[in-house]
């Protein structure tokens, strides 16, 4: 080090100095003041005149919607650009807490929602701006459904989440407002699914789950929130224990849910933990599992490898989750509009109907009815038996003519939902809990 | 002038590595290291210093646990992959005369690196399944009336998958360290009128030892941060500390995950420093 010249130092220290206080200069430069100030004013009103082709949306979403189809469509419908990321539910709402300047449009689910709208990453949506708001299912607006089950619904019910007291507000509404959290756009009632092939007989009760008979033929989620409901649906259904609500446990019924399952556990009633859709087609497909807590798209992808696979209707009611848009705070001006015309696009019936052959329930099922077939709709939506072959949004054929759709119409199966994906005040604890068992 | 620039070469020449270093590695690791301090309040972290994320993690039954059954797959991973890769590099070794031979049947060792991870894993179960080919098998022949269950999905599975896995990471620095040794030693040796065994015992091994002990440290920190074998595998009924972190991560309780991954690093750092107690790689390369 001694050879290094005075001089040395002193143009070294200097340069050194000069890009530190360059950095600094360029870093100061960037930094962001509140909208409105007058370091970052905020963006005055915008004539929209043909400048929504300039537009690109950024959506981040499951890969349940993020769909080709449906995005050339937008675009060939609405003229703007989509940016799409199809993402698993955690890393949606990691992204959608966490990143808040990576997207646009925030397409998750309402079990989410206790997570993501307290973060104020999102910007209520403006029902006025939503053409067919009033169209949407009751059971999303106003939590009636002609007085059926879902009304009484347990957990993250959507009508819980739908609504925030104000335009700048991040306090769940128990009434409506005119201040929406997202629009819903698909939903589905979610049972198990079973090979009678395999089992020999019909399912028709959660408790089967651990039927001995069954024994290491069974299966459920890895995916601690959704898991744990359906294991409540079958502690519940099996007389082992009961919940006050299923959808927000309390730490004592939490510590009695695991130990159930633990008990199960080591009897080796369970043959895998499945986390991702293909693991659960896989276990079904290869005869590893013959009864598990299963999505519907799964069910349908068992089906189209030819075999028999039943989403059976079960006696103690369904499992619910909903799917809907949410707008990012960032939005404003053109960008904004976009986003509410894409909504209302979403909602128009285009998509309903594509999603709709997939066996999903659209936002507005009369939307939906006017881009379906008659037999399309009877089938799907109805319960009545196909008139004719039922084919995917895919080309690919899911059902022969005459088949009946499980558990019949779309008032019958989700107006039997009991409970709806949640989450639940003890999250923390039941994480641990569940780290426990599978530890176990 | 020439004789700072000579001084300060050296210097110039390790800048580029030190900042990659610093940047990826040190950063990151220091930031895991302060999050694991903050707090979580149900949807977001926040700054703040606090031992509630250890204190969690020392007091609860669920990370003994966890740990205790990573290190059991540490061991048997350990011990089945130097079982296999010894003998293996051994034979390609001394065994193969032919250098192009040698070559050749080393490349074949990597075969399985040719498909994804995962894709290498999924393949076992068509093999090992209830209907897979070995129970096929096993019926077929009357050896047993109903299929095995415990191939798949299994604290077995878990362990197959990963010696299949990394196996060539213990074959690899063994084999070349074999390479290393001066046949005369042998030759030596075999006049002295050594035993086979006591060529092995005496003179191979413990010139090996080096390349075992770097085989060793990769199947060791690559074992103790595993997860997506234990969990396809096992059938997400196995349990392993990093499988631990991801399902944490994926209900965002970072800081509690940050807290796992700093323990799990000091683990697993001196797991690495036992083994370099145990062995002195610098002298022996």
């Amino acid at each position: 080090m001694a050879k290094i010249s005075r001089r040395q130092i002193i143009r070294t220290g200097l340069a050194a100095g000069a890009a530190f206080a360059a950095t600094r200069c360029a870093s100061s430069s960037t930094t962001s003041s509140a909208p409105g100030t007058p370091g970052n004013p905020s963006a005055s009103p915008e004539v929209n005149m043909g400048k929504s082709k300039d537009v690109t949306l950024r959506l981040i979403g499951t890969g349940v919607s993020q769909i080709n189809d449906i995005r050339d469509k937008a675009i060939a419908d609405l003229g703007f650009k989509f940016d799409m990321r199809a993402l698993s539910t955690e890393e949606n709402n990691q992204i959608a807490i966490t990143q808040p300047g990576q997207y646009d449009i925030f397409d998750g689910e309402y079990f989410s929602l206790p997570l993501v709208v307290p973060s104020g990453n999102l910007k209520p949506v403006d029902t006025k701006k939503i053409r067919d708001f009033d169209k949407i299912a009751p059971f999303f607006t106003t939590g009636k459904f002609d007085g059926a089950k879902i009304e009484q619904a347990q957990g993250t019910s959507p009508i819980k989440v739908m609504y925030v007291t104000g335009e700048d507000s991040k306090e769940f509404s128990p009434t409506p407002t005119d201040w929406a959290t997202l629009i819903p756009f698909q939903y589905n009632a979610d049972t198990l699914g079973y090979r009678p092939d395999l089992t020999g007989k019909k399912i028709e009760s959660w408790a089967e789950l651990f039927d001995p008979a069954f024994k290491g033929k069974t299966a459920i989620l890895d995916i601690p929130s959704i898991g744990i409901m359906d294991a409540a649906m079958v502690a519940e259904a099996a007389g082992l224990m009961k919940f006050v609500d299923k959808g927000n446990m309390t730490k004592e019924e939490i510590d009695q849910i695991t130990d159930i399952l633990k008990q199960k556990k080591q009897e080796g009633q369970f043959r895998a933990f499945w986390k991702t859709f293909d693991e659960s087609v896989n276990l079904m497909t290869s005869g590893e599992v013959v009864l598990q807590s299963m999505w519907s798209p799964a069910v349908t992808a068992v089906k189209s490898k030819g075999l028999n696979c039943v989403y059976g209707p079960m006696k103690e009611g369904y499992r619910a989750w909903g799917g809907g848009l949410g707008l990012s705070k960032n939005l404003s001006g053109i960008q904004l509009d976009a986003a509410y015309e894409y909504i209302n696009w979403i909602l128009d019936g285009w998509v309903g109907a594509f999603l709709g052959r997939q066996g999903y329930y659209s936002a507005i099922p009369e939307n939906a009815r006017k881009f379906m077939k008659p037999e399309e709709w009877d089938f799907w939506y109805e319960g009545k038996p196909a008139a004719t072959d039922m084919i995917d949004p895919f080309g690919k054929k899911l059902e022969p003519k005459g088949a009946l759709r499980d558990g019949g119409s779309f008032k019958q199966r989700m107006g039997d939902v009991v409970v709806w994906n949640s989450t639940m005040k003890e999250q923390k604890y039941l994480l641990q809990k569940w780290n426990e068992f599978i530890a176990s | 002038m020439t004789r700072t620039w000579k001084a300060l070469q050296p210097y110039t020449l390790v800048t580029p590595q030190t900042l990659v270093f610093l940047l990826f590695l040190v950063f990151p690791i220091l930031m895991i290291l302060i999050v694991s301090f903050w707090d979580f309040n149900g949807y977001a972290m926040t700054p703040a210093f606090t031992l509630q994320n250890y204190i969690d993690i020392f007091t609860s039954q669920v990370s003994l646990k966890t740990y205790l059954n990573t290190f059991k797959y540490v061991i048997l991973v350990w011990f089945f992959c130097l079982a296999i890769a010894f003998p293996v590099s051994y034979f390609l070794a001394f065994h193969v005369k032919n250098q192009k031979w040698q070559i050749i049947l080393f490349l074949l060792c990597t075969v399985p690196f040719w498909t994804s991870n995962i894709i290498r894993m999924i393949s076992w179960v068509p093999f090992l399944g209830k209907e897979g080919l070995v129970n096929q098998l096993l019926l077929g022949l009357n050896l047993v009336q109903e299929p095995v269950q415990w191939l798949l999905f299994s604290d077995f599975a878990v362990v197959l998958g990963m010696v299949h896995l990394y196996n060539f990471f213990m074959i690899g620095p063994i084999f070349n360290s074999l390479m290393r040794i001066d046949r005369n030693l042998i030759t030596a040796a075999e006049d002295m009128g050594a035993s086979g065994f006591q060529i092995l015992k005496e003179v191979i091994l413990p010139l090996a030892s080096s390349g075992i002990a770097i085989g060793s440290i990769f199947v060791v920190t690559l074992v103790m941060g595993e997860f997506v074998t234990v969990r396809l595998m096992g059938g997400g009924q196995s349990a392993s500390v990093g499988k631990l972190i991801a399902t944490q991560i994926g209900s965002l309780q970072y800081p509690l995950a940050a807290a796992n991954a700093v323990i799990l690093l000091a683990v697993t750092l001196i797991l690495v420093v036992g083994i370099l107690r145990v062995v002195d790689i610098r002298k022996e390369l």
